[in-house]
């Protein structure tokens, strides 16, 4: 959810409402916010599951430190998603170990 | 291979002040920053900075991070972003990442000023996402406008864990609950006041037992812990919320200094592992500084310091100055230095108990407990006074270093003293005018305007208040008490905002008289 008004720093200057998909579902995002802010005012939460016991992993310290975050951009992995700005069209997934594929078997919430 | 006078590793207030002090003495001067934006975590931090005008008291610290920037931007400082130092070596050369490509770089001095990175507790669910670090829930909010969660548990009641439940509350989260391990609130009372009075209860001595939630949190439970920090059975209680804030304390991030060869010490003082510094932050390796919380947890405003220092002590080592004017230049920060590690929460007082105050008055045991004054201690301190007629009431119980309201009152009715960390007290010949610049002036937001007795049964009570929606005159709602709790029903007769309050609103509102001395929050019926 966006802050529409804050009592100190008033409105946000974002830049221009862009297009982008998660998972191939269309999701729109403000071009150059980090991948992750987009998706949680999606409300997306689970940015990955581990390789091996498949646990789930989002946004944690938001600052590039901890790589909870990562996810398959543009069919890169291990994108810090939390200091990647976003762009109209990018292709983002969710992470299982290191690919965007689910493993089979797995089990996922 | 490129050269400079000072290459600075981090942008944050320790690096630019460090770049602007060298600058100006003629020292060619770089900044790396791994972020994509420089000035550190100033731009996170929306809340008025305490001290006093020299430390840039009762600004607000993104004000601040515009300031440096520009001065360091006026003086030539090149700011490189997105640039990963990798390597420090003892010949003072740096490799850093700029992208897919590393270059290696030489310095004649190089300061390192790369921060802190927060501490983690764990507990079954830690991992689960809607847990996250008090840092993330600043950026989210402060920086990209996005709500880190509708209800937050805040775990830590330092000065972290108190001033982002406020932020927490001004972007517009519900904070059920704040809870610590530790017996005493950790940060200033005045924070850990201004977010009880909203109705935020505090949990000291409980600890997360656990974070519920399948793929995200949907709920937390918490437990009472005893002296060995067991929890204590029976005492569980859990909270609906979809987000766990943790603000468990800070260490430095000092392995660049390690690399480099400095010699390091673990400082408990310090918050962890740190080089040893003389005192222009100059490490055991010539020309390798230090500054900010890289060598010793602190706040932003003793960053700066630092930084100035080992920029002026830079620009001597390389003869752009003398020595005795890095004597003389270094001792005027020192003493600015000083200033601010004076008081109960200075680092040399990490871990002591205090019972009084420098002024003899015992400390209010409730606001160490609960995080809130109760009513029967709030008259003992020197700033809680009465009158006939509107006077401030200045409910600053500990000695921190700050002194804002002594400057700000028009007729000079408040006095902190030359000692900066004094406790304020009130002149009572002097007449207050109601201006209201003592309460936007009070970066902890402890001083309120009172009239006890309008002559009708009723007193009116001034309030600072950063919240939107705004209310109204004619808005009624309740009044809250320094707990939280609702004591009476109140009207709103004033709101008064003016550029020189800075976005503290004053709040006026009319309570029954016999609630002059307990009305100190307004909540808007709904």
């Amino acid at each position: 959810m966006r802050i529409k008004e804050h009592p100190i720093l008033g409105t946000y200057n974002k830049g221009e409402t862009v297009r982008f998909t998660f998972d191939g579902r269309e999701l729109e995002g403000c071009a150059g916010e980090p991948i992750a802010m987009a998706l949680k005012n999606a409300g997306v939460m689970v940015h990955r599951y581990t390789k091996k016991e498949h646990k789930p992993r989002g946004i944690f310290c938001a600052i590039g430190r901890c790589t909870d975050c990562v996810m398959v951009v543009n069919g890169k992995p291990n994108v810090r998603t939390c200091i990647t700005p976003l762009e109209a069209g990018m292709d983002v997934r969710t992470q299982y170990g290191v690919t965007a594929e689910q493993p089979e078997g797995a089990v996922t919430k | 291979m490129k050269r400079y006078d000072m290459i600075v590793v981090g942008a944050g207030p320790a690096g630019l002040s460090a770049a602007i002090e060298a600058a100006r003495r003629g020292l060619r001067v770089v900044v790396y920053d791994e972020n994509e934006k420089p000035g550190g975590q100033l731009f996170k931090q929306i809340h008025k900075f305490f001290g006093s005008k020299e430390h840039k008291a009762k600004i607000r610290g993104f004000k601040i991070g515009e300031e440096l920037l520009s001065e360091a931007a006026a003086l030539g400082v090149e700011v490189v972003l997105n640039a990963i130092v990798i390597g420090l070596f003892r010949e003072k050369e740096i490799t850093v990442k700029i992208g897919e490509s590393v270059e290696h770089i030489k310095g004649d001095t190089v300061l390192i000023a790369t921060g802190a990175s927060e501490n983690m507790v764990t507990f079954p669910g830690w991992t689960l996402p809607g847990v996250i670090g008090a840092g993330a829930a600043q950026t989210m909010m402060n920086l990209h406008g996005i709500l880190p969660g509708q209800r937050v548990l805040m775990l830590g009641s330092g000065n972290v864990g108190l001033v982002v439940s406020f932020q927490l509350m001004q972007a517009g989260c519900e904070v059920v609950a704040l809870a610590d391990a530790a017996p005493r609130v950790g940060g200033y009372g005045v924070h850990a006041s201004k977010v009880a009075r909203c109705g935020v209860p505090f949990y000291l001595s409980h600890t997360i037992i656990s974070a519920d939630g399948d793929d995200h949190v949907t709920g937390v439970t918490i437990g009472e812990v005893d002296k060995s920090w067991k929890i204590i059975p029976g005492t569980e209680k859990h909270f609906d919320v979809d987000t766990i804030c943790l603000a468990v304390g800070l260490s430095p991030m000092s392995k660049l200094c390690d690399m480099a060869g400095c010699e390091m010490e673990d400082n408990p003082a310090k918050a962890g592992f740190v080089p040893k510094t003389d005192k222009f932050g100059e490490t055991s390796v010539a020309g390798i500084y230090a500054a900010g919380d890289v060598s010793g947890i602190e706040e932003a405003s003793s960053a700066m310091i630092e930084g100035r220092i080992a920029g002026i002590a830079a620009a001597a080592r390389l003869g752009f100055i003398t020595v005795e004017e890095r004597d003389d230049e270094a001792a005027k920060q020192e003493a600015a230095l000083d200033g601010l590690r004076k008081g109960m929460f200075a680092p040399g007082m990490r871990g002591k108990a205090i019972s009084e105050t420098e002024e003899g008055v015992p400390l209010s045991q409730s606001l160490l407990n609960h995080g809130f004054v109760a009513d029967d201690e709030i008259e003992r301190f020197p700033g809680v006074t009465h009158s006939k007629g509107i006077h401030p009431v200045i409910e600053c119980t500990q000695n921190i270093p700050c002194n804002p309201c002594q400057d700000a009152c028009p007729k000079h009715c408040i006095r902190v003293g030359s000692n900066i960390t004094a406790l304020p007290s009130i002149d009572p010949e002097v007449k207050c005018t109601g201006c209201g610049m003592c309460v936007a002036s009070c970066s902890g937001q402890a001083i309120f305007l009172v009239n006890e007795d309008c002559g009708d049964g009723t007193a009116e009570v001034t309030l600072p208040y950063e919240f939107l929606p705004l209310p109204q005159k004619g808005d009624k709602g309740t009044a809250l008490s320094r707990s939280g709790e609702a004591v009476c029903s109140a009207e709103v007769v004033g709101v008064r905002s003016t550029k020189a309050f800075d976005h503290t609103n004053l709040l006026t509102m009319k309570v029954p008289a016999e609630f002059a001395m307990k009305a100190r929050f307004f909540r808007r019926e709904d």
